[in-house]
């Protein structure tokens, strides 16, 4: 077991997965108590750095989901501070939040992800980008799914299932990013693939893929954000019930995205398997996975054997392998 | 903070793995599945944020309580009866608070007999205790659409079937609930109860005409079915003539005064006194009550005895002139919400302007605003906060779907001074004139933008009616407060 530290849990803060992230930072807190380490919780707010000077921390645990957690915001705060932290760093942060960035450098480089088109909200008011939309319609197709460009959980992601509904979903979206991204709906079923660094990996990549989680809703065909952190609403299935060689195929795609986007430490790379065609696409990256009873990356370190603690230990870790 | 540390391998925490959380996932009852953890309720937390003007709140303006007169009650109840405060006090309530409830009651023409009171923690109890006593899961129960926020997890972690019901501007229409329950009796099913709050219903606003007090009495009457009649607001009327409660008007019809068979009659200190004391109480018929009781005794043994000697204590309080002391707060507070009733019915005007209409309640503390039916406004809700620090509650919260109600809001007016009020209707209009410009940027019909009508002259007036893309261009008026800063989000 590593040395006892002084860790700061970063946790809570000011965005709309606010009461989230305090049951990751909990969880987290309790973990790192029971491996020896004293803990500082802090709840990202207004005296966010003062306190992390005051408190003197010697490493920070990012539990902090959402704006300023995920997007690099307080990983470059903590890089002035010269605070190693778990997690990815500035870039990898906000490469992998940008919806939109994510999906050009995945699409750059060869990474299956669904068709879509970018839209800001002020080219609609000052570039009368409204007239491409028909274009964009023919071209992702409908039904379709509107997201906003940053922004986590399945807040703000709306469905649009034909083209009446479409400038409701775009206008109820814009209200959770200016940028939002229109793209193609793909049936199927909703893969999470848990990324771990490895220390003991000698083989090069150093990242671990855990076992698929997939989350099947209970009710809806589509997830909203009802049905996201609702006990009881899904139903979450791991090691996914999969013919091995997709497993396998699902993972090493997931592995390509957190190299190609430049994580580090841990990340969960959500997926959508076709219906149908069995083809897989890469939907997002999360970067600041939650750390709840109920999420995912939680489970899939417990079906590979992985208790909770060992789980926050290896997190941990990750603040000094940068 | 951290726990003692344990070294060597076997020097593990205590926490459970996912895999056993699961196992306990399955012991737990499966009415605790029904608890749905909403992102909306999250959401409604970021409302409690300083910056932020809430019209959300379900609060009374407690702030007109004085200091100095609660100092003076409480030394009243230590100087004169601690020890019986302090103890334990009877489940059922004490007597002396039971005749402040009578007293109350008799403020709304509505007569009781005392040995039909149980006294309890807040009205939320008197649901959840009627709940309890009543609803097996999957049973039947009929409210409005919408209906009290408060009361939708609790319907739900009984896992109570609500057949909702549309209200209109004299509440729910009782042909509809006819016809739904002649729908249920074809399935084979009765609800356990007709779950109403016939006075400027939270959230609508609207309040059940006479006509209709008295058929839906007869209805109950006719198929033998228990009505909770919820009444937190029914001494808070600014205007028009009191409607007798429905617990009288079944009294009246068996010819019996103080008693009825099938009305249960929830009432609380919330509203005329203050939400704080947790004090609320159920008049109901005796078979029930004592069902209810033990099942409060399981809960909570008893509401607290400090809390009820303290309204005790309250109530023997005369104004000048002799007349109790309580009454005269509840002529205050009328005075103050009716006005401020009025300020956020004239900003709703100016701000909200044609694509959106409001109930125009006649007491209580909310306004149910509706909007174009495009606008979703748990999402105008974000904007809101985000870009403009102000809150309201979306109306989804009303349904027990959660999907019901998405173009609705509730607006709490009795909450703040007005002129937070006439600021926080400025802000969530302007959020809403934002949404329905880009909509009909979006629709290609770029067609009127609801003005704001500059009835208030000076700064707030936007003068004439301006082409579309001018009114989303306006430049910030005062302040930092309202400007968006390019990346901001």
């Amino acid at each position: 077991m590593s040395a006892p530290r002084r860790v700061a849990v970063l946790k809570g803060g000011r965005s709309l997965e606010r009461s989230v992230s305090l049951r990751s930072g909990a969880q987290v807190q309790d973990a790192l108590g029971g491996l020896g380490h004293e803990v500082i919780a802090l709840d990202v707010g207004e005296t966010f750095v003062p306190e992390l000077i005051e408190r003197d921390a010697e490493v920070a645990f990012v539990a902090l989901h959402g704006r300023d957690g995920e997007d690099g915001t307080v990983q470059g705060l903590l890089e002035a501070l010269a605070i190693p932290y778990t997690g990815s760093g500035q870039a990898g942060c906000m490469r992998a939040t940008d919806k939109v960035l994510a999906k050009l450098l995945m699409r750059e480089a060869g990474i299956p992800t669904p068709p879509f088109h970018a839209l800001r909200e002020d080219s609609i008011k000052e570039l009368g980008a409204a007239a491409a939309l028909e274009r964009i319609k023919q071209d992702i197709g409908l039904p379709l799914v509107v997201k906003p460009a940053k922004g986590g959980s399945a807040l703000g992601v709306k469905f649009a299932r034909d083209a009446e509904e479409l400038p409701k979903a775009m206008v109820g979206a814009f209200s959770y990013d200016r940028t939002i991204l229109l793209e193609r709906y793909v049936r199927g079923r909703d893969l999470a693939v848990s990324l771990l660094e490895d220390p003991g990996d000698s083989s090069g990549s150093g990242v671990m893929a855990l076992p698929i989680v997939e989350a099947v809703p209970r009710e809806e065909e589509f997830y909203d954000y009802e049905s996201r952190y609702e006990i009881g609403m899904t139903t979450f299935v791991c090691p996914a019930e999969l013919p091995p060689e997709t497993t396998a195929r699902a993972q090493e795609l997931a592995v390509r995205v957190y190299e190609l986007l430049g994580c580090h430490g841990l990340a969960r790379v959500d997926l959508m398997l076709e219906r149908d065609t069995e083809k897989l696409w890469v939907l997002e990256t999360n970067v600041v996975p939650g750390m709840t009873e109920t999420s995912l990356l939680p489970q899939a370190a417990d079906a590979a054997g992985i208790t909770f603690e060992e789980l926050v230990e290896r997190i941990l870790a990750s603040a000094f392998s940068r | 903070m951290g726990k003692p540390s344990r070294t060597g391998p076997e020097g593990r925490g205590t926490r459970p793995a996912a895999h056993e959380l699961a196992r306990y996932e399955a012991l737990f009852a499966t009415r605790t599945k029904g608890m749905k953890s909403s992102a909306m309720r999250e959401m409604m937390a970021l409302t409690e944020r300083p910056d932020v003007i809430s019209l959300a709140g379900g609060l009374p303006d407690t702030s007109t309580f004085r200091a100095e007169r609660f100092a003076k009650l409480m030394a009243t109840v230590a100087a004169e009866s601690t020890a019986r405060a302090l103890q334990y006090g009877p489940t059922e309530g004490m007597r002396i608070t039971v005749d402040s409830i009578v007293e109350v009651m008799a403020a709304e023409n509505t007569l009781v007999d005392p040995e039909n009171v149980i006294v309890t923690t807040g009205g939320q109890q008197v649901i959840d205790l009627v709940c309890k006593t009543l609803i097996d899961p999957g049973d039947v129960i009929v409210a409005e659409a919408p209906t009290y926020p408060g009361a939708v997890p609790t319907f739900s972690a009984y896992q109570a079937d609500v057949e909702q019901i549309d209200v209109d501007d004299e509440g729910m229409p009782i042909d509809e609930l006819e016809r739904t329950l002649d729908r249920l009796a074809a399935e084979g099913r009765r609800p356990k109860f007709i779950y109403t709050i016939p006075n400027f219903q939270n959230p609508a606003g609207v309040t059940m005409s006479l006509p209709r007090r008295k058929r839906l009495v007869e209805v109950a009457r006719e198929r033998e079915l228990l009505v909770l009649e919820d009444n937190p607001y029914g001494l808070l009327r600014y205007d028009g003539q009191a409607l007798p409660t429905l617990y009288s008007l079944d009294a009246e019809s068996l010819g019996r005064a103080g008693a009825t068979d099938l009305v249960i009659y929830l009432g609380t200190f919330s509203k005329i006194l203050s939400p704080g004391v947790r004090l609320g109480w159920a008049v109901a018929p005796r078979p029930v009550l004592e069902k209810l009781n033990l099942g409060k005794q399981g809960s909570d043994l008893c509401s607290s005895p400090v809390t009820q000697m303290f309204v005790a204590a309250y109530f023997g309080e005369r104004a000048r002139g002799g007349r109790p002391a309580w009454e005269e707060y509840v002529d205050s507070l009328r005075e103050l919400y009716s006005h401020r009733r009025d300020v956020m019915l004239e900003s709703l005007e100016e701000h909200f302007g044609d694509s959106a209409r409001w109930t125009t309640p006649r007491g209580g503390l909310f306004v149910w605003a509706t909007l174009d039916e495009r606008i979703d406004t748990t999402d105008l809700l974000t904007l809101a906060l985000k870009s403009d620090g102000v809150a309201f509650v979306p109306g989804r919260a009303a349904y027990m779907d959660g999907r019901r109600g998405s173009s609705s809001m509730r607006l709490n007016f009795a909450g703040v001074p007005e002129q937070d009020i006439r600021e926080g209707i400025r802000r969530i209009g302007r959020g809403v004139r934002e949404q329905l410009g880009l909509l009909g940027t979006l629709t290609g019909s770029p067609a009127t933008a609801p003005r704001a009508s500059g009835k208030q002259g000076g700064k707030a007036s936007q003068g004439p009616q301006e082409p579309m893309a001018d009114v989303v261009k306006l430049p910030r008026r005062e302040g930092s407060r309202g400007a968006r800063r390019s990346g901001d989000r």
